[in-house]
């Protein structure tokens, strides 16, 4: 201690003692609030959506959900009728997340048993930064490069005639979830005991062998945590597919067409509506929505991350 | 199977992981790539220090740089001390395992996983409509002042959404402390406090640092949270008082490439934009990549 007097306790220093003690101590419920405090208020302007009889005349949470009698399955929330089809947004939603996990998973898992398994330690120290920095590009600079860039070279190899569309939206959108499932799954991998992967090649098991037989299924809950965290990713994600994905609310499944997801339509939409009417309020539904979803993902990634702790130290 | 079938398919499989790897690093050298080779020539004095011009495809940026430095300094004021006193409960006044840690971890982990554009429905609900409004009624008459979308309010937002980083930085620090030091200050009739401040905090200020660093990377990337909590098109001042709307990198960014009515003429001061955003971010991650090492050398050691 450079000054030892400092630390001698005067009245006046107990008091800020205790107001700073009872900061520290509050900090903890202060996080916890903060949670609650998201789902009370995105939940608190979707209310009036169950409940008030004025927003029933426009919307119901029925409404939302059946076909229009004349439009069927329509989301066209500044029209003569407004019509709030959820179907539209659900499918651009799946349709944009299944493609975007179907090009990261492979990918981000296969990259991280190459990492804890085969690579050599100079490959290791190149492709560990390479995740870093991927992660670290801001998803507006990822929608700007799949608006600006992707967009073309994804017509040119495909031939697909709209040039926003689906696949386009995925591969940006793999390049955030890549990350994610690359982080979780390596660190599952690395968790594996190295006793597990001498004891497998001292029974003759080749480098091969001992991944794909021993260390893979060992690491499993950790694994499948990373795919549930980058599903969680994709599905809330907004820039990327707001920007690379045409923002058509189409009903149709092709990857090929454009598409509208949850997160885009709040941020495309919510700028022109009026504070408290209905359009208003099924923004914030759909937001509470994804609050929802994306909370249960996450709860359901880390109880797996839990799981495998408890697995291999137990 | 036989040892040749077994063989084929260990290289096939190591190929095939390998193959990954390749991809990833391919994918990051590709956009990087692609964002100095269009971007770094549109860089100059000049386009840093003025403001756009003929609807966004001449000029700079400038106002968009000081919006961003504004915003992300108010976030710092609010997330650094929230932050690293979670940190500090949780590490060491909470009895370790019990109930509340537990829900605080959780509440973090989720918070983490919580979508941004969620957080800009958040912000505009408790800050603008909430607080704003009732700051309004309370002080101003009525009169719209807090009420309305400002830097303090996406600030706010923001502060909010990076605290995990904070204080996950933060906790890494504070375990690096050896348990030593802490009995032998106990052990000179140290109280909890005067053991946090003299010896926990010092020896941990390289990961409030870290934590400090990555919340303001992230920050100033976010643009979901701040589009209608604050962030402006276009403004022909800057903001001056809390209450001003400002302008964003990030934001511009979008702005640009999404709403421009001639995509080609933008394209250059874009791709510039972009530039400066994403060396912004990457020179602020370097950093705390380098001192997070640093601290993580030491935990080695001990």
């Amino acid at each position: 201690l450079e000054n030892p007097e400092s630390i001698l306790l005067t009245g006046k220093s107990r008091r800020l003692e205790a107001i700073i003690e009872l900061f520290i101590r509050s900090s903890g419920w202060i996080v916890i609030a903060s949670v609650v405090l998201i789902f009370v208020f995105v939940g608190k302007e979707a209310v009036p959506l169950l409940t008030s009889s004025e927003v029933h005349k426009e919307v119901t949470v029925g409404k939302m959900l059946a076909p229009y009698p004349e439009a069927g399955f329509s989301w066209q929330p500044v029209s003569e009728t407004p019509k709030y089809s959820l179907l539209p947004l659900l499918i651009g939603t799946l349709k944009v997340t299944i493609v975007a996990l179907l090009i990261a998973l492979p990918i981000a898992v296969g990259a991280a048993i190459f990492t804890s398994e085969f690579a050599p330690q100079g490959v290791r120290e190149v492709i560990k930064p390479a995740v870093e920095l991927l992660a670290g590009i801001p998803s507006v600079v990822l929608g700007f490069f799949a608006l600006m860039v992707l967009a073309g070279w994804v017509q040119r190899v495909t031939g697909v005639v709209i040039r926003l569309n689906a696949l386009n939206a995925g591969i940006g959108l793999a390049l955030a979830v890549i990350p994610i499932v690359y982080t979780v799954s390596e660190d599952a991998l690395s968790a594996v005991p190295q006793s597990f992967r001498d004891g497998s090649q001292a029974l003759g098991a080749n480098r091969w062998q001992t991944a794909w037989r021993v260390v893979l299924p060992a690491a499993t809950p950790g694994v499948f945590a990373a795919c549930v965290l980058g599903a969680g990713r994709s599905i809330g994600e907004t820039m990327i597919v707001l920007m690379a994905s045409g923002n058509a609310p189409t009903m149709s499944i092709d990857p090929a067409r454009s598409f509208r997801s949850f997160s885009a339509t709040i941020a495309a939409e919510l700028g022109e509506v009026v504070h408290g009417d209905p359009h208003y309020r099924v923004l914030f539904f759909i937001g509470a929505a994804l609050f929802v979803i994306t909370f249960l993902l996450n709860l359901a990634g880390h109880a797996y991350v839990g799981r495998l702790k408890r697995k291999l130290q137990g | 199977m036989t040892s040749r079938w077994i063989k084929i398919i260990a290289a096939g499989f190591t190929t095939l992981t390998g193959f990954a790897c390749l991809l990833i690093l391919i994918m990051v050298a590709i956009i990087l790539g692609d964002i100095i080779v269009h971007g770094l020539p549109g860089v100059s004095w000049t386009f840093l220090s003025e403001p756009p011009k003929a609807g966004m495809t001449e000029g700079g940026i400038f106002p968009a740089i000081f919006g961003t430095v504004a915003l992300v300094i108010l976030m710092t004021l609010a997330v650094v001390p929230l932050g690293v006193a979670a940190a500090v409960y949780l590490q060491e006044y909470a009895p370790q395992d019990s109930k509340l840690v537990h829900l605080v971890r959780l509440a973090l982990q989720n918070l983490a996983g919580v979508p941004a554009i969620v957080f800009g429905l958040f912000g505009l609900g408790l800050f603008v409509g909430f607080a704003g409004g009732s700051i309004d009624a309370l002080f101003f008459g009525g009169h719209l002042t807090f009420g309305q979308p400002c830097i303090l309010w996406a600030s706010l937002t923001l502060a909010v959404l990076t605290l995990p980083t904070v204080v996950v930085a933060t906790e890494e620090a504070l375990r690096a402390v050896p348990r030593s030091y802490r009995e032998a200050a106990y052990a000179l009739g140290a109280t909890r406090w005067q053991v946090v401040r003299h010896v926990v905090l010092p020896q941990s200020i390289g990961g409030v640092l870290t934590g400090t660093i990555l919340a303001i990377s992230r920050g100033a990337g976010e643009v979901a949270p701040i589009m209608f909590t604050g962030a402006a098109y276009f403004l022909p001042h800057l903001p001056a008082k809390l209450n001003d709307q400002f302008m964003e990198l990030g934001y511009h960014v979008y702005v640009m490439a999404t709403q421009s009515p001639n995509v080609e003429a933008t394209k250059p001061v874009l791709y510039a934009t972009v530039f400066v955003l994403l060396a912004v971010t990457f020179a602020l991650n370097f950093t705390a990549v380098l001192i997070r090492s640093r601290i993580r050398r030491r935990l080695r050691s001990t």
